[in-house]
């Protein structure tokens, strides 16, 4: 879809936090906020939904418990009983104890990975994919705010940029998009 | 001062003590025919002077942790923090009653090794092994390390209060007063990583005078910093639902509600880990502890396990869950009284054994002690504004959100 994209660029992202709000406060929805690292209270500025990664984490978790405990019962059990300190060796449950750290363990693991590649794909950012950043330099001390115009189609582009241009942007881009 | 005691609260808090004493005194009546009386008496006052005191203790340790790790965001919380630590001296003087009661009743059957019968070759009860303790467990040497402990405790919670008066006064050196604090704070956590252990060894753990796990200290501690957590979440609700405590948001609540549920899992892990190692090891001497307590108390000994570990984890986890209030303080509730019965246990299981039972008395003596500290904390949040004004971090603390 061929859409008209705004870049409006910041040198603060206080200036571009209260730039974004009062932008918001007119009704004009900003796309997206690119920055070199999080920028506290942003989120809920630009209506970035609550992060479900809570939930996934949850579930990898859940996963993890279940892998030890298939796991532990068909090696430790079922296929090759082993007696270690004189412990009962052919129930899993008389030997719950002995399984716990590594259910545990591998609980966390679990999650862990699960979570950082479940946000790795989510952001687009998984190590050698393309950037998607539409200036290098907001990897570095430059903040970028991206307006659509199919999503601001009340206002026109040199209305917007006008509005902009009052936030204290320092540099204003625009591109087409297919 | 801001805050005043309600009637409502007076009157609550009265109606628990005068049932606690009700049920005291008609458990006593009823219990006086069975000659385990002294003993038992004994035996629930040290389980909840012990239980009160700690929650006490660990709030000033809380408080000490914050000024030692330069922490922002409790600064609005602060007063009752230190309303919570300001029982301290009265728990003091409850557990310093109780182990002097002991001392002349040579231990009441509670502390064997106070009784010359046992630890004496030639008496009635002679034990070589509780007799080979003798050194380290002898009267003179516990009442040096209790008051050193106690000494200590009420050096340092007397001097953050102190300092904490000076800072609303005098705006000028409030930055001083917070390094002080800072440095004091510091000093008191190296006292308190050695007492706390130290402290729970000889009041607890002697109780169970063949058995020893290093591990003790920690889980005992761990217990009541949780029900401290506990005491201060239920706390702020309280005071922001009287419409106290307006700067203090769902964020300082969401930050408690997580304390809660860590120090829950904090529990559960040194839970967890002495009895696995015991467990595993399989030593007679280390196992006795654990096999009194399931042949006596099984279902309350794992039962609490339970309500203390999966309980604030399965409902605490979510983020929503953290900061709704009615879900905070029903499991808040829920696991305090948790607490409270596992350092029951730990009193019990040593000391009355099989003959340890629920009855009025155990559960009259709990209230009366509730009303009481829940009386003293809250006179202490009327005799100082609820806001500590000058602190270094206010403002972080007043634009605190996560």
């Amino acid at each position: 879809m061929a859409d008209t994209v705004i870049y409006a660029m910041y040198d603060d992202d206080e200036v571009l936090k209260a730039g974004a709000k009062k932008l918001v406060s007119k009704g004009i929805k900003v796309n997206e906020v690119f920055s070199p690292f999080p920028i506290h209270g942003i989120d809920p500025i630009i209506g970035v939904k609550d992060t479900r990664l809570g939930i996934m984490a949850f579930l990898y978790g859940l996963t993890g418990l279940m892998l030890a405990t298939i796991g532990m019962n068909y090696f430790m059990v079922q296929d090759w009983p082993m007696n270690i300190g004189g412990k009962p060796s052919f129930s899993y449950l008389e030997n719950f104890l002995a399984f716990v750290p590594i259910t545990f363990e591998f609980t966390v693991l679990c999650a862990a990975h699960g979570m950082a590649i479940t946000y790795l794909l989510r952001n687009h950012t998984i190590p050698g994919m393309p950037a998607e950043n539409p200036d290098p330099r907001t990897t570095d001390d430059r903040f970028v705010m991206e307006l659509r115009l199919s999503e601001n189609e009340s206002y026109k582009s040199d209305q917007l940029e006008a509005m902009l241009k009052e936030t204290g942007v320092v540099e204003l881009d625009q591109k087409e998009i297919k | 001062m801001e805050y005043q005691v309600s009637n409502k609260a007076k009157v609550w808090t009265t109606v628990l003590m005068v049932i606690g004493i009700v049920f005291t005194g008609i458990g006593i009546i009823v219990a006086s025919g069975y000659g385990h009386l002294g003993q038992q008496f004994m035996a629930n006052l040290l389980s909840n002077s012990f239980f009160f005191f700690s929650i006490g203790l660990s709030a000033l340790f809380f408080l000490a942790l914050q000024y030692a790790t330069e922490t922002g965001w409790y600064a609005a919380i602060k007063r009752l923090i230190e309303a919570v630590a300001g029982f301290l001296p009265i728990g003091i003087a409850f557990m310093l009653i109780t182990l002097l009661t002991l001392s002349f009743m040579q231990g009441a059957h509670i502390y064997q090794w106070m009784d010359p019968e046992v630890m004496e070759e030639g008496g009635s009860h002679y034990d070589e092994l509780s007799a080979g303790k003798g050194a380290y467990l002898n009267q003179v040497f516990f009442w040096i390390r209790t008051v050193i402990y106690m000494a200590i405790y009420l050096i340092f919670w007397n001097g953050f209060k102190k300092r904490s008066r000076l800072q609303d006064e005098h705006p000028d050196r409030a930055v001083d007063l917070h390094f002080t604090n800072y440095r004091k704070g510091a000093v008191f956590l190296v006292f308190f990583a050695v007492f706390s252990s130290a402290s729970s060894w000889d009041w607890l753990m002697s109780i169970d005078i063949h058995w020893f796990s290093t591990l003790f200290g920690w889980y005992v501690f761990a217990g009541s910093w949780c029900s401290a957590m506990i005491i201060l979440v239920v706390l702020t609700l309280y005071l922001k639902k009287l419409g106290y405590l307006p700067k203090v948001n769902e964020s300082h609540i969401h930050d408690l509600g997580k304390w809660t549920f860590a120090i829950s899992f904090l529990w559960s892990y040194l839970w967890f880990s002495q009895y696995m190692l015991i467990w595993y090891a399989n030593i007679p001497e280390e196992t006795t502890y654990y096999l009194m307590r399931i042949e006596n108390y099984k279902a309350l000994y794992f039962g609490l396990f339970f309500i203390n570990f999966a309980f604030p984890m399965l409902i605490l986890m979510s983020r929503d869950a953290k900061r709704n209030a009615g879900i905070l303080t029903f499991v808040g509730i829920v696991i305090l009284v948790g607490h409270w019965l596992d350092t029951w246990v730990m009193v019990m299981g040593g000391s009355m054994g099989p003959t340890a039972h629920m009855g009025l008395l155990e559960i009259g003596m709990g209230l009366l002690f509730l009303g009481v500290f829940i009386r003293v904390v809250l006179n202490n949040l009327s005799k100082s504004p609820l806001t500590a004004k000058n602190h270094p971090f206010l403002d972080e603390s007043l634009h605190h959100e996560i």
